[in-house]
């Protein structure tokens, strides 16, 4: 598969397979075209070649990054009304996602917290870490069984990232879920993706993360700061 | 109170309202210099209009709409920002509409006289505002869904593209009609300030275009109501009198 904007070649040479409840990782620099990738796999970009979805398949999407700020008037309760109204599937969701995960042992005192500090509250003023559950919660609204998981933990600190890679690993196990996951750190990869894809401009690698990730196709993919990732995987 | 002010009040009124709710969404969409500068395009139009002694809302709501057809469509086949183009085509109708329009009606299509207003008018304008309500209504949430990401909204299978045009239109027909009101150097300000000074005072999207639709129903009543009290200039008056609202809710900011 290829995608082409204009004169420009993106995306060349790309040959690769998922199974049902894969997690993929998607790895490569700036620029690589790895967010042209969803979003032709999204089917919003003309491509040549051909991939194929198998029959059915529900997917959903979750960007980078919400370009919105703090003075959006839009509350939690209203963005997520978009899609479902049904008030006891919205709570059931946000639990399965972590939000307000300590109050969750009184069930009263959670659904009056869940409406006052989660629902009524300006998106914008939710952190990093709490916006990236939303959305998450938003796409499980569909019931999709591919989700397509752009950066997930860009913008958020390092104990806020630890954990929404153990929310997807919970929900990749609980709802059988397949995973694309675009990620710059090959950490991650090693620990939670089954299959990496590494891509700069075309097709580097692809297979197992043990076994492909070679200092050699590193090299290929990062230029100078391959020595660098491959000094945190001796340590990880 | 006679009834050519009632009908003054009444047709003010629905475009405050109209204003209110089509400003609300441009303000989230950081179009606010694009309401602005859309609105002097309509300058050729009216003076067209006059020339040809037609009802000068055909001829404004003609030009606003041949320009945002024109500015969507360069936009998306050319590298060139929409900011540009409109600032571009915004100078151009300017220069065209004080050439073109003649020199007595010319105050007036810059700063409008609502005491011109016929029954036709009120009529034009409360068809459309109703128009705008029932289209709003319609995609609204898809609206607020682009602004929050277009990659989700467009992987929701939303046809952004075609909502974004449907959006201009809509702020076509409400400059257009805003035009007879406060006139085309002002009809910027009545769709810009009700909104911005919601966006200061609400925490949600249903509460944020209620408010903002009050701001400008309120601007436009208490504005004209004064403009005859005094004894000064409608258009200017109203676009005042939302200033001084926005001014106030300042302190009543939220953080």
């Amino acid at each position: 598969m290829g995608v082409r904007f204009g004169e420009d070649q993106v995306l060349k040479n790309l040959d690769f397979s998922v199974n049902k409840g894969d997690v993929l990782a998607i790895v490569g620099p700036n620029g690589a075209g790895k967010s042209v990738l969803f979003r032709t796999l999204l089917g919003l970009l003309p491509y040549s070649g051909k991939f194929e979805w198998a029959k059915d398949l529900k997917i959903s999407y979750i960007p980078q990054k919400l370009a919105i700020d703090r003075e959006l008037p839009l509350s939690v309760g209203e963005f997520i009304k978009f899609k479902q109204k049904d008030k006891a599937k919205i709570i059931n969701i946000l639990k399965s996602v972590g939000i307000g995960a300590e109050h969750q042992n009184d069930n009263e005192h959670y659904l009056r917290h869940i409406e006052q500090h989660v629902l009524n509250q300006r998106l914008g003023w939710l952190s990093g870490g709490q916006i990236q559950r939303i959305l998450i919660a938003w796409a499980l609204l569909d019931n999709p069984d591919v989700l397509l998981f752009d950066e997930p933990t860009a913008g958020i600190d390092i104990g806020g990232e630890e954990t929404i890679y153990n929310l997807l690993k919970k929900l990749h196990t609980e709802l059988n879920l397949t995973i694309f996951l675009i990620s710059h750190d090959l950490n991650i990869v090693y620990k939670y993706a089954n299959n990496v894809l590494c891509v700069n401009k075309e097709m580097i690698c692809y297979g197992i993360p043990a076994t492909v990730l070679d200092p050699n196709s590193l090299v290929k993919l990062y230029g100078g700061e391959a020595g660098f990732y491959q000094h945190e995987n001796h340590h990880g | 109170m006679d009834n050519s002010f009632i009908l003054q009040l009444a047709t003010g009124t629905l475009v405050g309202l109209g204003a209110g709710y089509v400003g609300s969404f441009m303000v989230l969409r950081r179009m606010s210099l694009v309401g602005d500068a859309l609105s002097h395009v309509a300058l050729p139009g009216i003076a067209v209009s006059l020339l040809l002694n037609i009802n000068p809302f055909f001829g404004a709501f003609a030009a606003l709409l041949l320009v945002t057809i024109l500015i969507w469509l360069l936009e998306r086949k050319t590298e060139i920002p929409s900011e540009t183009l409109v600032g571009i085509m915004f100078t151009l109708s300017l220069t065209l509409g004080l050439l073109l329009t003649p020199e007595p009606e010319l105050l007036e299509a810059l700063f409008g006289d609502i005491t011109q207003i016929q029954y036709l008018d009120f009529i034009i304008t409360l068809v459309s505002v109703i128009a705008i309500f029932i289209v709003m209504k319609k995609i609204s949430e898809k609206l607020m869904l682009g602004i929050v990401s277009k990659e989700m909204a467009q992987a929701n299978k939303i046809p952004i593209n075609k909502i974004n045009f449907v959006f201009l239109f809509l702020v076509a027909v409400i400059v257009a009609l805003g035009l007879k009101v406060v006139g085309t150097l002002l009809m910027g300000a009545l769709v810009i300030i009700p909104a911005a000074t919601a966006k200061n005072t609400s925490v949600n999207l249903s509460q944020y275009t209620k408010l903002s639709m009050v701001f400008g129903v309120l601007s436009a009543f208490l504005g004209l109501l004064a403009a005859t009290y005094i004894g000064i200039t409608p258009g200017p008056t109203i676009v005042l009198t939302a200033g001084i609202i926005f001014m106030v809710t300042l302190f009543f900011k939220r953080k």
